[in-house]
């Protein structure tokens, strides 16, 4: 276990927090917690649980420990933070001792100053409201003179790099770095800081008389200095190629004397006996940024490296170590990328060439992998393209033995960078090989890749169509629709090739197991030139339908829809088969079929069949027109699968999808009416009346607007017809049924609800043989109800003929919620009597109500929210009858609310969820129901 | 540019982590997870870089990794960076490390967290490779060490704490210790010299 065997098991830390063994060891407590804490975080992660209570216990004494009276020493201070930066670690996010961080800065001694500038780097978020404050510390620091101090602010800049450090310091650094008397290590430091800030805010960073200083960076004594300016000068060069040309002779030269050195000139430097290896790739990629160089002597010398360079490479290693080679191998394949980048030394070029065959089969993978990738671009220059090619053998190879998925990739996309007329079957053919057992990782790639190749080189087009029908049946998961699009596209468009697809499609369909993809090709193939194999008895009309049918049923709908198209082509192609084809048309499952766009097209196709002429026939049902030439759409689709915007195509997908689902939990606008279902008459909960009417107060005819003051009787407003309330009740989950019955007259009602609006059709029927006179129905709302409820009514005739119906309608408006309801009272003379009668109209604020899905995890964060005790209302009570759980799903269904599964823990509970809609508001309403053995039942509502 | 310095042990708990651009810190977990089961399923003496596909925002970037004993080093780098000259960088930045701490082990970037970032901050600053010859980044290093003694000691305490009870007897120790529960396996990355 070496030495770490020594690390402090649990029982001695317990041991240890008891304070026992802290003098023995002579340790300070703070000292033994810190590492206490350290250890106690590594065991418990064995338990996530563990972990996070322990964190948030230490978190907690750190936060007190900054909030406290007392002033932390500058130890303690850093040992906090330490212990934060250790936490951040670990995954848990820290919100404070920031402040405590920046107050570090300002220490005047190293250790604080240090543990805050890295604790800022790490930690702090780069639009923080801090940043000012911390800006004064870096700005007090770049003015100390002080080298360590004026590096720590360096750091911290290039670390954080915000838009407002650039705004601060984007101008003084280039001072820094170009001042004479600034320190190598600092200059180091300013260069990598102007770099990050140009990275962040290019437009803060004007271009000045220091560019050409900097440009003579590159001569400076010190490598350090050189390396991080060619970072910068290559970074800047690729905006501003003009403003930094005469960095190319300097680069050249610097480069030749590194190269041409004896490994020993650059002590320090040389890594394992390779001189300057990281400021020779650095030198390399500035010198891509531009084109080769134009003066003769500069271009001779750059030659000259780039041949030593390869020269080396065949020279026997100097180490055996892979530190050596692979030093050596950096330089060698940037060299390699300068040579292809410049494109203009047909001999150079094929020495690359011939130096990256030499690794394709070198035993270290990490070179084979980088000369595939190099290879790729050298594929695309004409001098080395044939060189290219000699090594095909290789990659196919490499393709079957690789090991890695990485380096078989980088095989796929030589081969696509290789391939051309000469080869391309030969390619084709390996790379469908190899898809049989490529990773699925890469196959959707490999497929488009195929599929491009296929077409761009295919000389002969039937060719081209085995291609695409193998690979279907390979990977037919991978095809895309853009693959399959596009053969059905080229078999319309050559009409060579028409005869031979039919032909290979019915036989690729004898298979029997086929993928979709093939009958969708295959469907579509043989609709349009079925025809064309007919001849053959093999594949008569009657055994291409067939043949096709048999899949039918295995396929998805959009399928099935391009199977029933085929099918009515066939009609027209083959009217010898058009009764077969008729007959399938009829069938239950196709004219009943539950999906509409299928059902639709059978009737319409069998429709077509029988009633259209031959003449209309052949018109409507026309070989498809050629479409169109244009580019492949697969091209596009391998682009954009390559290409660098992959992520934002991604986060587009994401954020669609996102505002689909907010979209459908938008309560989805049902109507009312079709929602409640007449429910079973025993109205066991008498639910919702507790809580949405109270007994409503006895209506005074002079606080009455609306009485027909007019009436030749006394215009008093009849009690409550008794009985009524039972029934009103009743209407609650209800909007259809008999309100009233006596001897003399029925009501009934028929009514439904949108949202705040309503309309409600009242029947009034006369049992008797005599004719009401008078008949005057009046709804009257209190003056409670008045400003909430808007009622409309019509007026009725006045004279109800003995067994006659009159119907009488009322456009309801709910402005407000609202308690009570409306009254109907009527009145008319029967006989010589007169009669007068109430009954309570039940428009109930539950009427606007408008179900809601959601899920448990909303429900229950939502139903904590409403907490204020007038947003709820309890009310347990005795149930009258037994409880049926479906009965009172139905009726909660009928109160308007959706009925919620699954959503309370415990299953004998309901639950449901709506918005009562009003004019003015929407209210949002969740409702439980507890029933318990002993059949008390306690309802919950909640509003917002 | 190299985007994300991540170090992780063989069971993906991170030993260090360095993010140059701002990311959350769910993300920056995330990221970690995911780089870290990328990793796992490689076999050793395979390719060391790798293609993360959209994890780093981008098909340009890639990781570039090397496993040393119970440890992961991974750079998460663009393509303006050699592949080949990161390898060289993560061998150089486990090479200070070793010396600065003298047989470097996984405990040492636990507890010294901060040193460990320090010697990091001398060899990338922002992304970007400050300096890449060891003796420079050693001296850098060991100036800074200097100046901490010199400011009396305080910083040296912890690595006197830990060296004490490091070297507790374990045997002294009249408890009943249950030293199997331990599952911590200190490496050490003296192996690749």
């Amino acid at each position: 276990m070496g030495r770490g065997g020594a690390i402090i098991p649990p029982d001695v830390c317990i041991f240890m927090q008891h304070g026992c063994v802290e003098r023995s060891l002579g340790l300070t407590e703070g000292c033994l917690r810190h590492c206490i804490l350290m250890y106690v975080l590594l065991i418990s992660g064995k338990s996530k649980e563990a972990e996070i209570k322990r964190i948030n216990k230490e978190l907690a004494n750190i936060r007190s420990k900054f909030k406290g009276d007392k002033a932390l020493d500058g130890y303690s201070k850093k040992k906090y933070v330490c212990k934060l930066l250790f936490i951040f670690l670990l995954g848990h996010d820290i919100d404070f001792g920031h402040m405590e961080a920046v107050n570090l800065l300002s220490s005047n001694r190293y250790t604080e100053k240090q543990i805050g500038y890295l604790f800022i780097s790490v930690l702090v978020n780069s639009n923080s409201e801090l940043i000012r404050l911390i800006n004064n510390a870096i700005k007090n620091d770049l003015a100390s003179r002080n080298p360590t101090f004026m590096g720590l602010a360096l750091h911290c800049i290039a670390n954080v790099g915000s838009r407002e450090m650039a705004e601060a310091f984007a101008g003084e650094i280039p001072k820094i770095l170009v001042a004479g008397d600034t320190m190598d290590s600092v200059k180091q430091s300013a260069a990598l800081c102007l770099l990050r800030l140009y990275r962040t805010s290019p437009d803060l960073v004007p271009m000045g008389d220091w560019t050409s200083r900097v440009v003579h960076l590159l001569n400076d004594q010190h490598l350090g200095v050189v390396t991080a300016a060619t970072s910068l000068i290559t970074t800047l060069a690729q905006k501003n190629p003009e403003e930094f040309k005469t960095s190319v002779s300097l680069a050249v030269s610097r480069l030749s004397r590194i190269v041409t050195s004896a490994s020993t000139d650059l002590q320090d430097y040389t890594y394992y006996f390779v001189p300057a290896p990281w400021l020779s790739v650095k030198l390399l990629r500035l010198l891509q940024c531009y084109p080769p160089p134009e003066d003769p002597a500069v271009r001779g010398r750059l030659t000259e490296c780039l041949e030593t360079i390869l020269n080396k490479a065949q020279e026997p290693p100097k180490s055996k170590k892979v530190q050596h080679s692979n030093a050596k191998n950096a330089v060698l394949f940037e060299a390699i990328s300068l040579i292809i980048h410049h494109d203009s030394e047909p001999n150079l070029l094929v020495r690359a060439c011939n130096q990256l065959g030499q690794f394709l089969q070198h035993r270290e993978t990490n070179l084979r992998y980088l000369a595939l990738e190099s290879m790729c671009t050298l594929a695309s220059s004409e001098f080395s393209h044939e060189a290219v090619k000699t090594h095909i053998e290789t990659v196919i190879n490499a393709l079957k033995t690789e090991r890695d998925v990485s380096v078989r990739q980088r095989a796929v996309d030589l081969l696509y960078a290789m391939c051309d007329r000469s080869n391309a079957q030969q390619i084709v053919a390996e790379m469908l090989n190899y898809l049989e057992t490529a990773d699925y990782s890469i196959r959707e790639e490999i497929v488009l890749k195929v599929a491009i190749l296929a077409e761009k080189y295919a000389v002969d087009y039937t060719w081209y169509v085995d291609t695409i029908l193998n690979l279907i049946r390979i990977a037919g998961d991978y095809v895309s629709e853009e693959v399959w699009y596009r053969v059905i596209q080229i078999v319309i468009n050559r009409d060579d090739v028409q005869g031979y697809a039919a032909k290979t499609v019915f036989e690729a369909l004898q298979a029997p197991a086929c993928h979709e993809n093939l009958v969708k090709v295959g469907g579509y193939i043989l609709g349009e030139f079925g025809n064309l194999i007919a001849g053959d008895p093999r594949s008569s009309p009657l055994i291409q339908f067939n043949l096709l049918h048999s899949k039918f049923h295995l396929c998805s709908v959009p399928t099935r829809a391009l199977l029933l198209s085929t099918y009515i082509k066939f009609v027209n192609l083959f009217p010898e088969i058009k009764t077969t084809i008729q007959d399938v048309l009829r069938s239950d499952s196709q004219l009943k079929n539950a999906d509409v766009e299928l059902q639709q097209r059978a009737v319409e196709y069998l429709r077509l069949s029988t009633i259209a002429s031959t003449d209309i026939l052949a018109t409507v049902l026309e070989e498809m027109p050629p479409f169109p030439e244009r580019e492949s759409s697969i091209l596009a689709k391998l682009k954009k699968k390559k290409g660098p915007g992959t992520v934002t195509d991604l986060e587009e997908i994401k954020k669609e999808r996102s505002s689909d689902m907010n979209g459908s939990a938008e309560p989805a606008s049902v109507n009312a009416s079709a929602v409640s279902t007449p429910s079973p008459s025993a109205d066991l909960l008498g639910l919702g009346a507790a809580p949405l009417t109270n007994s409503a107060p006895p209506p005074s005819s002079s606080g009455s607007l609306l009485v027909d003051v007019f009436s030749d009787s006394a215009s008093a407003v009849a009690p409550l017809a008794p009985g009524s309330d039972d029934n009103f009740a009743r209407f609650v989950c209800k909007n259809n049924g008999v309100l009233f019955e006596n001897q003399l007259l029925q009501i009934g009602l028929k009514s439904e609800f949108r949202q705040n609006l309503g309309r409600m059709f009242i029947f009034y029927g006369n049992k008797t043989s005599t004719q009401f006179l008078n008949f005057t129905p009046t709804v009257i709302c209190s003056d409670d109800l008045q400003p909430s409820l808007n009622l409309q009514t019509k007026p009725v005739d006045p004279t109800v003929d003995g067994g006659a119906q009159v119907q009488q309608v009322v456009n309801i408006e709910c402005v407000s919620d609202f308690m009570e309801a409306p009254i109907l009272n009527i009145q008319f003379r029967y006989g010589g009597t007169f009669q007068n009668l109430s009954v309570k109209l039940p428009i109930t604020l539950n009427k606007f109500f408008q179900p809601t899905e959601m899920s448990s995890q909303d429900f229950f964060q939502r139903w904590k929210q409403l907490s204020n005790p007038k947003q709820e209302v309890q009310n347990i009570f005795k149930a009258k009858h037994p409880m049926d759980a479906e009965i009172t799903k139905a009726k909660i269904i009928g109160f308007g609310s959706a009925l919620l599964e699954e959503v309370d823990p415990n299953p004998a509970n309901f639950v449901g969820a709506g918005i009562i809609h009003t004019k003015t508001t929407q209210i949002g309403c969740l409702l439980r129901l507890e029933p318990n053995l002993q059949a008390q039942v306690s309802v919950s509502v909640s509003t917002a | 540019m190299i985007n994300a310095v991540l170090v992780f042990n063989n069971h993906g708990k991170p030993r260090l982590v360095r993010f140059y651009q701002h990311l959350a810190e769910e993300v920056q977990q995330q990221l970690i997870r995911e780089t870290f089961h990328l990793v796992l399923k490689r076999d050793e003496h395979i390719c060391n870089f790798l293609e993360c596909g959209s994890l780093f925002g981008g098909a340009d970037y890639k990781l570039i990794y090397r496993h040393y004993a119970t440890l992961y080093f991974v750079f998460c780098v663009d393509s303006s960076e050699s592949e080949l000259g990161i390898l060289d960088l993560i061998q150089v930045f486990v090479e200070t490390l070793d010396k600065c701490f003298e047989n470097v082990c996984e405990l040492d970037l636990i507890f010294h967290m901060d040193k460990v970032h320090y010697v990091l901050q001398e060899v990338v600053i922002g992304g970007m490779v400050l300096e890449t010859n060891m003796n420079e980044i050693v001296a850098q290093v060991e100036a800074q060490s200097k100046l901490e003694k010199a400011e009396g000691g305080l910083s040296a305490a912890p690595s006197r704490a830990v060296s004490a009870v490091k070297n507790i007897n374990l045997p002294e120790i009249p408890r009943n210790i249950n030293i199997g529960d331990i599952n911590i396996k200190v490496p050490s990355l003296s192996q690749f010299m």
